[in-house]
């Protein structure tokens, strides 16, 4: 890799001019999912944010990892989608952070490529909120559970977003889910202002 | 003979013979002039008057032409210029001067000899693209370059009509000379010269203009109103209003046919045309086979046999050497260019019309007219016989000194981790990605144009039957790790992999498959590991498909993965029985059933809303409902 300069790619890419949101969806079984479907179809209605269904363009897992640093260079605000999984993120959206936030790209001496961006996660769980609790059957809340997240943000010097979390998805009526994605909706036009600012500034 | 008994006659002798023909090997156009010697006056007398048929038929070349036309790109035309110009220019003059020396030495003054070279210099369009299409050598090099010839002879019978009167010798048997033949139907011969040009050059921008501007809002205008008649109706009055046209000022109607074509071959009309006028084509150019061989006049092949297997023979080997030779010069191999002066040798249709036409100008005199067209219709009957002569020499010539192919080249790449044998579709992409993945292969082939296409874009193939084992071993096979076999050819597939087994007990081999019972056969014989060829391609294009028809990319990949484990299994359940036939369609019967029951039930765990499958929660969901529930009551 290059010994660039900060801000400017250590990839050898030119960081374009960024903006917007990605926002990366994980969902195996998207299908299925009426609480993901209904954040995701919210969301990428609302114009600056990039929609990146990951499931949908790795079903092999085969990653393109200059093509999703790229897109990452590309924008202020990432933003993970995804239903908890074994108090986890599902695979795939494992594998890219494992395959693309790179030593030297995400983190390291000379890996500054996302510093300054924000990270942002939205998360769906099937338990209802007062499990995610100490006294819960969950025992830990959902800050606890994202921690590996957070992390994540802090060692790639990123600014890390108060998740947004849907607890009890798959128990919730449509009218129920329709204020959840208004919910989201307006958490993402938040971020998406606040990055306007950030840009004017 | 009433009109309907006489086409009972042509479609009976058609139907009985063609097919006959064809399965001895003959083709169907010896099988349309065999069946034309028979009915015609000259054997069983069946039909009377020709000349009406005749001119229908010769419609039959006009329609091919407009075919031809249509699958020819303005672009494409433009590609073959050095064919049409170069080659075809040099084929007609060549012929000509040819001919016309020979005519001189056997005592015919110039003028006449000259006249018999440029008439006999023609071949026939009808007959060398029919045969060609048979042979399956219309679309290569062969195709391309008698095609080009052909073009130009219909180009270069404008300027004959002109030339010929000026070699007349004779006095004109009939007054009205001209009128003969080419003659009729041109409205323009009275006119000056320039206006002539004029006429002509304003009908091409007819046909040109009208292709491009008129005729697709017409055509859309008729295909709106759904009439499958009229649309076939109104391409036929197509061509035949462009024949007509060209024919009033003087072109050959075929060549006007051919630009129709050519023009129309961008519309998006251009597949309808085709379907709807194809079979037209077929009949008249049948029809037309059958007026030729009719029209032999076997009286006068009788009382002079000698002469006129003279002039056969003569013509059709002066032909193909004058075409071999300059197809060589043009660059040609020496087989390709055999195949086209083969096709090539035989006389044409317009010499039938330039014949009548120089009889009435005095040119030629009408025994020697009478002999030559005898000659004419003769050399084409003998142009599938002479292809069939021509296959047979080829073949023989192949089979006597294969040393004529490219040479295997030196084996010099040093120690090849992989032999690669067969580097065509197949062998390519397999060896393309291990040689990516830095491994050293060394590739076998014997299709010298893939080799020498190969060798175009620098690769590195060298030529050789891989079932040879002294090549094996010249190509490294007892150092190698792993041989991949990848020949499309079943028997050699199995032959090589049993080969190399026997005598290279540690080397890996990897053979394609053609399908799952040679796949068994291979392992049989040896292979450690085969692939049904076409197995991974279609499971690929079945997932494409799942998607299209709205499956999420995951769950359409895991279907194909499902279904791929499935198969593989049943293809390893089913390899202790191969061979003993009654016991595998038994357990394959089976081992079917329990496959599409297996990947029903693993299918079904991919389906969303019936509950239960991969990553679906109803089952928690009703638990968590019923906590919730709980829950709510309790407090």
């Amino acid at each position: 890799m290059d010994e660039a300069n900060p801000g400017e790619a250590s990839t050898g890419i030119v960081t374009p001019a960024t903006g917007g949101v990605l926002l990366t969806l994980a969902h195996p079984a998207l299908e299925r999912s009426r609480a993901n479907r209904a954040l995701a179809k919210a969301a990428k209605s609302l114009p600056g944010v990039t929609f990146h269904d990951l499931y949908e363009t790795y079903p092999d897992f085969a990653i393109d990892i200059e093509a999703e640093q790229t897109a990452l260079l590309a924008h202020d605000v990432i933003a993970v989608q995804f239903p908890l999984y074994w108090y986890a993120t599902p695979a795939l959206l494992k594998e890219w952070f494992d395959l693309v936030w790179l030593h030297g790209f995400a983190y390291g001496l000379e890996g500054n490529a996302l510093a300054g961006k924000r990270l942002f996660a939205a998360c769906t769980t099937g338990g209802a909120a007062k499990a995610y609790h100490a006294h819960g059957y969950n025992r830990f809340s959902m800050d606890e559970y994202l921690r590996p997240l957070e992390q994540t943000a802090y060692l790639c010097g990123m600014v890390w977003e108060t998740p947004f979390v849907v607890h009890g998805a798959a128990v919730k009526n449509d009218e129920e889910l329709k204020a959840e994605a208004d919910r989201y909706k307006a958490r993402i036009t938040s971020l998406l202002t606040s990055a306007d600012a950030d840009l004017g500034a | 003979m009433p009109f309907l008994l006489q086409a009972m006659v042509y479609l009976g002798a058609a139907v009985v013979s063609v097919p006959i023909a064809k399965r001895l090997g003959l083709g169907s156009v010896l099988g349309y002039l065999i069946a034309g010697v028979l009915i015609g006056p000259f054997a069983f007398s069946l039909v009377g008057q020709q000349a009406d048929v005749m001119k229908f038929a010769e419609f039959g070349v006009v329609i091919l032409l407009f075919l031809i036309g249509l699958e020819v790109q303005p672009s494409t035309l433009w590609d073959m210029r050095k064919a049409i110009f170069g080659l075809g220019g040099a084929q007609v003059v060549g012929t000509a001067l040819a001919v016309a020396a020979v005519s001189m030495l056997l005592g015919l003054p110039w003028q006449t000899a000259l006249a018999v070279g440029l008439v006999l210099a023609m071949s026939s369009t009808a007959i060398v693209l029919q045969t060609l299409d048979e042979k399956g050598l219309r679309q290569g090099p062969v195709g391309r370059a008698a095609f080009g010839v052909l073009l130009l002879q219909d180009l270069a019978v404008i300027p004959m009509f002109a030339l010929l009167p000026t070699l007349a010798t004779i006095a004109p048997p009939v007054a009205h000379g001209e009128a003969a033949g080419h003659g009729a139907g041109n409205l323009i011969e009275n006119l000056p010269a320039w206006a002539q040009g004029l006429s002509v050059l304003l009908a091409v921008g007819v046909v040109v203009g009208g292709g491009r501007y008129l005729v697709r809002p017409i055509f859309r205008f008729i295909a709106e109103a759904r009439l499958r008649e009229i649309f076939t109706a109104a391409a036929l009055l197509i061509v035949v209003a462009v024949a007509g046209l060209m024919q009033t000022v003087g072109l050959s109607p075929a060549l006007g046919a051919f630009l129709a074509g050519v023009v129309l071959a961008e519309s998006e009309f251009r597949r309808e045309l085709e379907t709807d006028i194809e079979p037209f084509r077929g009949l008249l150019l049948g029809l037309f086979f059958i007026t030729v061989g009719a029209g032999i006049d076997l009286r006068l092949v009788a009382s002079q046999p000698l002469t006129l297997i003279g002039i056969v023979l003569g013509l059709m080997v002066l032909k193909f050497l004058v075409m071999f030779g300059l197809a060589r010069l043009f660059g040609a191999q020496a087989k390709a260019a055999a195949a086209v002066a083969t096709a090539l040798a035989q006389g044409g249709e317009f010499a039938f019309v330039l014949l009548t036409f120089t009889v009435g100008a005095g040119v030629i005199g009408a025994t020697l007219a009478a002999l030559l067209t005898a000659a004419v219709a003769v050399s084409m009957a003998l142009t599938p016989v002479a292809m069939i002569l021509y296959e047979r020499i080829a073949q023989a010539i192949d089979a006597a000194i294969p040393t004529q192919v490219p040479d295997t080249g030196d084996f010099d790449e040093g120690e090849p981790d992989i032999i690669i044998a067969g580097f065509g579709r197949f062998g390519q992409i397999t060896g393309r990605l291990l040689t990516a993945n830095g491994f050293r292969s060394t590739v076998l082939d014997s299709d010298i144009e893939q080799i020498e296409l190969l060798r175009r874009f620098g690769r590195r193939v060298h030529y050789g039957d891989a079932t040879r084992l002294d090549l094996l071993r010249q190509a490294g096979a007892e150092r190698a790790r792993m041989l991949i076999v990848a020949l499309d050819d079943r028997e050699k597939t199995a032959e090589l992999v049993e080969t190399a087994r026997k005598a290279f007990p540690d080397l890996i081999i990897l053979a394609r498959a053609w399908d799952r019972r040679h796949a068994y056969d291979l392992l049989a014989n040896g292979a450690d590991a085969v692939e049904r060829e076409t197995f991974e391609a279609a499971l690929s294009l079945g997932t494409t498909a799942l998607q299209k028809l709205g499956y999420r990319a995951h769950r359409a990949h895991r279907a194909a993965s499902f279904f791929r484990r499935h198969d593989r299994k049943t293809f390893e359940d089913l390899r202790p029985v191969w061979g003993q036939e009654e016991a595998y369609i038994l357990a394959s019967r089976d081992a079917a059933q329990t496959m599409d029951r297996l990947l029903a039930a693993d299918l079904s765990r991919l389906r969303p809303g019936d509950g239960g499958g991969d990553w679906d929660t109803a089952s928690l969901d009703v638990e968590l409902k019923e906590r919730a529930d709980r829950e709510a009551a309790r407090s």
